[in-house]
């Protein structure tokens, strides 16, 4: 564990140099808040894995040891047990650093943003592709509190030049929207091949 | 001579024109903004470039790669903040010149250090090429699969001070590689009776949430920031002349570039480090590093141009990338069907040498390029962050969607993104999640081929080349063992652990 004589945790590692003295010492390393969450629950992945290797993995008969489709999964599986173990334990045995609930407040937030992700995911089959991004753009751009006009019509402009350039210029594969199906014949078929 | 020749023709194409010019320029702004590398870019734009040819394609991500540092280097000197992570040593001296109201001379020299080390590589290069030919014939299954182990021994002990937590990471690319289907037996591994993971993990849809999502994420959460850039005044090209009083130290840098491009695993982090020390150990004025200091900022910049270059060798020459940008070009490479390895040198030459040209016409274009438009680059970076980390967004679901316009890539690509972002505010590395995947992949496929003709383990290694990798894994591990038992004994340099810190923040 940390030994006491230790200075006050500070930001950086730059202030905190880590002085070698013991064998424990040689595990000490720069932690930022959060590690230690971080690293319990990676070795709990690593173990949940290492007890469902069994059935999850083949031994084939007659195969040698290096051809099994079950080798790498296992080296794989008990390498990352072995390293996370020593990251854990490393971790408890450096100087820690205060605001770990903050942290983890700040990686849950992330999930708003990947709730947006995935809502444009949703909608681009349905609207048609440029409709779609327009309405990301523009939308995300006002809930991120960026509001003025010219504001707007700048994230309005790169969702077109994102289309043009993507879909028109260098002819990605993104479906044509189930609202195009609505439009007229000829603006039908060229809003589905270039928007 | 005639092999070059042929390379120069095979870029007698506008649409290579093109993709060079979007490539180095359009670099050169990625590289500017801070919060977007050149490893957002390339995980965008990867897919878009399945549908050109592979040497179009990868003339855009080439240029991306080499142009994105000189880039980097302007917030670097302007505002303290490396436009991508290999600019990190630059701020040491290029800000403190700023404050000195050098930044136009700062500027110039790194520039032309940029210049100088990226040209220098590709030069190094293009006369190793035959002798790359000659050897890379010699490497078959199990010397790959020695480079492939090599390249993962040293991926995570380059990452000190985090051996563990590369390790780990590592590990758990290579279990991201077992994932699914298996292609010999046929089995499943490690399923759980999902039929969206029967597939596995692809790469690309892993690499864009670990670096274009997760940058995304970590702009939108964080708080917003706007940073301040002062305009450049006068002429860049004055100073630009003061490189050649210190072209020692750029050759050498160039040269730690090169050599450290080269090896799998290890690249411009290491190659600053030991540049930067020769420069220091050498300086007649040792007391400057860190204070601005021109020698310290050439070093920084000449090693890390020097790189992209040197890491297309094990990637064109055995197969084997030594870092995340250069594994997702190997995609570029499967997806036209071009294999990458000895037969590559041997065969196609030609394409390898228009490789080596593209690059060094790309140098050209940029440092033309940045000679004209520092100020237009300075209002590049002035683009607030959580409008940036929108942009990304928005641009990251191009690169999921358009592989398979498959909602499942999108969403494990989302569950990546957010994976990525924990790690980036841990501080924790994500590049050898990427190589794990790549080179675990070609270490299974390469251990079975070689093990049907090894009967006792000695056999393994009883080729020349192969006892040689062999040898060097010892030795690497055994010289980081001493290095640890040395830490026992002393304190880690400050100096050290800062280069140290950088290395996780690759956008």
């Amino acid at each position: 564990m940390a030994e006491p004589s230790y200075r006050p945790p500070r930001l950086h590692r730059r202030d905190n140099p880590i002085k070698a003295k013991t064998l424990q010492d040689l595990f000490k390393r720069y932690r930022r808040p959060g590690d230690l969450v971080f690293s319990l629950l990676f070795l709990a992945m690593c173990l949940f894995l290492a007890f469902n290797l069994a059935d999850q993995t083949t031994w084939s008969k007659g195969t040698k040891l290096f051809a099994q489709p079950a080798l790498w999964p296992y080296i794989a599986v008990t390498t990352m047990t072995f390293f996370a173990t020593l990251h854990l334990v490393s971790g408890l045995m450096s100087p820690v650093m205060p605001g770990r609930w903050k942290e983890i407040g700040f990686w849950l937030r992330s999930f708003e943003f990947a709730g947006w992700f995935m809502a444009y995911v949703y909608i681009v089959p349905k609207l048609g592709y440029l409709p779609s991004t327009l309405l990301f753009s523009v939308s995300l751009t006002y809930r991120l509190g960026y509001r003025t006009p010219k504001q707007l019509m700048a994230a309005g402009l790169f969702a077109v030049t994102v289309v043009v350039l993507f879909k028109s210029l260098l002819k990605v594969k993104v479906p044509g929207g189930q609202l195009y199906e609505l439009l007229p014949g000829a603006l039908r078929s060229f809003m589905l091949t270039y928007f | 001579m005639d092999t070059l020749l042929a390379g120069v023709q095979l870029l007698m194409r506008w649409d290579v024109a093109l993709a060079l010019l979007v490539g180095s320029v359009g670099g050169v702004i990625i590289g500017a903004i801070p919060g977007v590398g050149a490893a957002v870019a390339i995980a965008i734009l990867l897919p878009a470039t399945f549908s050109l040819d592979p040497i179009v394609g990868l003339t855009v991500l080439l240029g991306i790669y080499g142009s994105s540092m000189y880039g980097g280097a302007i917030p670097a000197i302007l505002i303290n903040t490396p436009g991508t992570a290999v600019n990190a040593l630059t701020t040491y001296d290029g800000y403190p010149m700023t404050r000195r109201g050098e930044s136009r001379r700062a500027l110039s020299i790194a520039y032309s250090a940029s210049f100088w080390g990226g040209v220098f590589g590709i030069l190094c290069l293009i006369f190793l090429s035959p002798l790359l030919a000659l050897i890379a014939p010699h490497f078959g299954s199990r010397e790959i699969f020695l480079a492939a182990l090599l390249g993962m021994v040293l991926v995570i002990l380059a990452h000190r001070g985090q051996v563990f937590a590369a390790g780990m990471l590592a590990a758990f690319g290579i279990l991201l590689h077992t994932v699914g289907l298996e292609p010999v037996k046929y089995t499943r591994r490690l399923t759980f009776e999902q039929s969206w993971l029967t597939g596995g993990f692809d790469l690309i849809v892993v690499v864009l949430g670990l670096f274009a999502l997760s940058q995304a994420f970590l702009l939108l959460v964080d708080k917003d920031s706007q940073p301040a850039v002062a305009r450049v005044e006068g002429s860049l090209l004055s100073s630009m002349k003061e490189l050649w009083l210190y072209k020692r130290i750029a050759t050498v840098a160039g040269s730690f570039g090169v050599l450290m491009g080269m090896i799998p695993g290890v690249g411009e982090f290491t190659a600053q480090f030991l540049s930067y020390t020769y420069a220091r150990k050498t300086s007649k004025t040792p007391e400057q590093f860190g204070n601005g200091s021109v020698e310290g900022l050439i070093s920084s910049e000449a090693a890390n141009n020097a790189v992209p270059a040197a890491a297309m060798i094990p990637l064109l020459a055995l197969g084997i990338p030594g870092e995340a940008l250069t594994a997702m070009m190997l995609s570029v490479f499967y997806v036209h069907n071009v294999i990458p390895g000895p037969q590559l040198f041997q065969n196609q030459l030609d394409f390898v040498y228009a490789l080596y040209i593209a690059m060094l016409l790309l140098n050209v274009i940029v440092i033309v390029f940045l000679l004209f438009s520092t100020n237009l680059m300075t209002r590049v970076i002035r683009i607030p962050s959580r409008f940036l980390g929108m942009i990304i967004l928005t641009l990251g679901f191009v690169g999921v969607y358009s592989l398979r316009n498959s909602v499942v890539d999108c969403a494990i690509a989302s569950a990546f993104g957010i994976f990525g972002l924990i790690l980036k505010r841990l501080n924790l590395p994500i590049v050898p999640i990427v190589l794990g995947m790549v080179l675990g992949g070609i270490m299974e496929t390469k251990l079975r081929t070689s093990m049907t003709r090894v009967k006792t383990p000695l056999d393994f290694v009883d080729r020349p080349i192969a006892a040689i990798l062999a040898l060097m894994i010892l030795f690497v591990i055994a010289l980081h063992i001493r290095t640890l038992r040395k830490e026992y004994k002393l304190k880690l340099s400050s100096a050290e652990q800062d280069t140290k810190r950088s290395d996780t923040h690759q956008g």
